[in-house]
């Protein structure tokens, strides 16, 4: 329980420090992960469930689909773009 | 005129192809509204942008604001989490039976909780028959917030005029953009996908069905189908999941769900959230026809949350269903 | 005055978690730091409910063979609290999220202050 407890901390702590918004995006969906496990810790069986569908689920899929849709998904959190990306992405349009 | 039946004008409401409410009414013209931009100021703003932006980060009265503000922003939220942490430190221990918190509302929903509702989950139980007008609540939001992402993200057109450059975008320029990182056809996708979609709307199903007798409940089956409807369109694309899921199949489920719960548990309004006794026989515990009223309100949350939660996706994907 | 703090740990934790979000919240410039701000809140708030209904030594409130007793079970009703919590926690991530796309379409940034500058400049 303690290590898992440290474990969040250390997750919520790099969700801000963290460069890029795929990073932090990803980092977050671990985050309820493990908050799903301590729910079972704490012997509640219907909020694991709960959390683990929708908090891992549906709330990081819709993060994805929201950055995929502005344009952010290579981006820093400053709104700089990494110029190796722009290949790929011309690549991957043809 | 033809005679029409109550129940074929209802599915036609629901449906909105045709009413004897409104068949005069129109919606206002989009021309008319006044904050609409052109393609030509689009452009202007964002060479604007590309200019100034040094402007913005540079000005000094900006700057000072800018660091007063951290400054203040760290200290306000220190001392916060040290009012927080005090409050902590003078709590009761966590885990002991004497705690404030264990009351007699606890030993009553769990002395009286399996004969006066008939579920063996008695957390399913509490919130779908002792504490219902929560849960009727709560759906509401769901619906709430659907509608709200729908009036903010749907887009009409889906092909644009010539002439027209008062629209911003239709719905073929937006599955356009979408698909530059879509996988197309894949095959190892697809395959994954048609062995696990089965399994994972099964398994939703039970969770469901089993809401009163073990962990679950329609809320956490809900977001698995929506879960499992999701990856069957990441898999098989937009046309192959229209064929089965379109605007009436999500229209006719949403209302009939939520009209379902409300007119099951309306009286609350008057009764002050008393649960009054509906005369469904409780049944064995332990099986799944039991329970009373619990199973057809399960189910019919289930249908509304998964619903909504594929709507939230394809409105995010698409901007139509 | 007793001092509880190192044997509720976990409720320290919680508080600390919420106060991490809050700075979230408050000191990033990117509109999609904040929102996931928001959301670690959201769950440090679930975290310290979950724990008012633990006790020591009893099991989860599912009934098994017709016990019936309260000494045998947790509490089960910040569990029933939780459980509409975090479907309006990700009702209320939905809405922020589009409202963040049609803020980017109609700005083209996602830095907070320059949406605010402009919008002085025009008058609102």
């Amino acid at each position: 329980m303690c290590v898992l407890l440290s474990f969040l901390v250390i997750c919520a702590v790099a969700v801000s420090f963290s460069k890029k918004l795929l990073n932090s995006v990803l980092i977050f969906m671990s985050y309820s992960l493990i908050m799903s496990v301590i729910w079972m810790l704490l012997e509640s069986p219907d909020l694991a469930i709960t959390e683990a569908a929708v908090g891992a689920g549906i709330t990081s899929v819709l993060f994805f689909v929201t950055l995929n849709r502005i344009h952010s998904m290579f981006k820093d959190a400053s709104g700089k773009k990494k110029e190796v990306k722009e290949d790929e992405e011309k690549k991957s349009v043809q | 005129m033809k005679k029409r039946n109550l129940f074929s004008s209802l599915l036609d409401w629901v449906w909105e192809s045709r009413s004897d409410l409104y068949e005069n009414m129109t919606i206002r013209d989009d021309d008319e509204e006044v904050n609409v931009i052109t393609k030509a100021e689009h452009k202007e703003d964002i060479e604007k942008v590309k200019e100034k932006v040094f402007d913005a980060a540079d000005r000094g009265s900006f700057r000072k604001w800018r660091f007063l503000y951290k400054i203040l922003a760290v200290v306000f939220a220190v001392f916060f989490s040290a009012v927080l942490l005090i409050t902590v430190g003078q709590l009761p221990k966590i885990g002991e039976i004497n705690n404030p918190a264990n009351n007699e509302v606890e030993k009553r929903y769990i002395e009286k909780g399996l004969e006066e509702t008939g579920a063996t989950n008695i957390v399913a139980g509490m919130i779908l028959d002792y504490r219902a007008f929560d849960t009727l609540g709560e759906s509401h939001v769901l619906f709430v917030a659907a509608i709200a992402v729908t009036i903010l993200l749907r887009l009409d057109k889906s092909e644009r005029d010539p002439e027209d450059t008062k629209i911003t975008e239709t719905i073929t320029e937006a599955e356009e953009e979408d698909k530059i990182f879509e996988p197309h056809h894949d095959a190892i996708l697809q395959k994954v996908a048609m062995l696990l979609v089965p399994i994972i709307i099964l398994f939703g199903i039970y969770v469901i069905l089993n809401g009163h007798l073990s962990p679950g409940g329609g809320f956490s089956g809900g977001a698995i189908i929506g879960a499992g409807l999701i990856l069957y369109l990441n898999a098989f694309g937009f046309e192959n999941t229209e064929r089965f899921f379109n605007e009436k199949v999500y229209k006719t489920v949403i209302f009939s769900g939520l009209a379902f719960y409300a007119l099951a548990k309306c009286y609350a309004f008057f009764c002050g959230a008393n649960g009054l006794d509906s005369h469904i026989s409780k049944g064995i515990p332990g099986h799944i026809l039991s329970a009373g009223l619990i199973l057809p309100l399960d189910i019919a949350v289930g249908c509304v949350v998964a619903c909504t939660m594929y709507a939230f996706y394809a409105m995010f994907r698409k901007g139509g269903l | 005055m007793n001092t509880n703090l190192l044997n509720n740990y976990a409720e320290a934790v919680s508080m600390i978690i919420f106060a991490i979000g809050f700075t979230n919240l408050l000191l990033h410039k990117n509109l999609i730091k904040k929102i996931i701000g928001l959301n670690i809140m959201d769950t440090a708030v679930y975290l310290f409910l979950a724990l008012k209904g633990y006790i020591k030594g009893h099991v989860a409130p599912i009934i098994i063979d017709g016990v019936v007793e309260p000494e045998a079970y947790i509490n089960p009703i910040p569990s029933g609290l939780v459980l509409t919590g975090i479907v309006v926690s990700v009702s209320v991530t939905a809405l922020m999220l589009s409202l963040t796309i049609r803020l980017y379409k109609r700005y083209h940034t996602l830095d907070l202050d320059e949406i605010s500058l402009r919008l002085k400049k025009e008058g609102l």
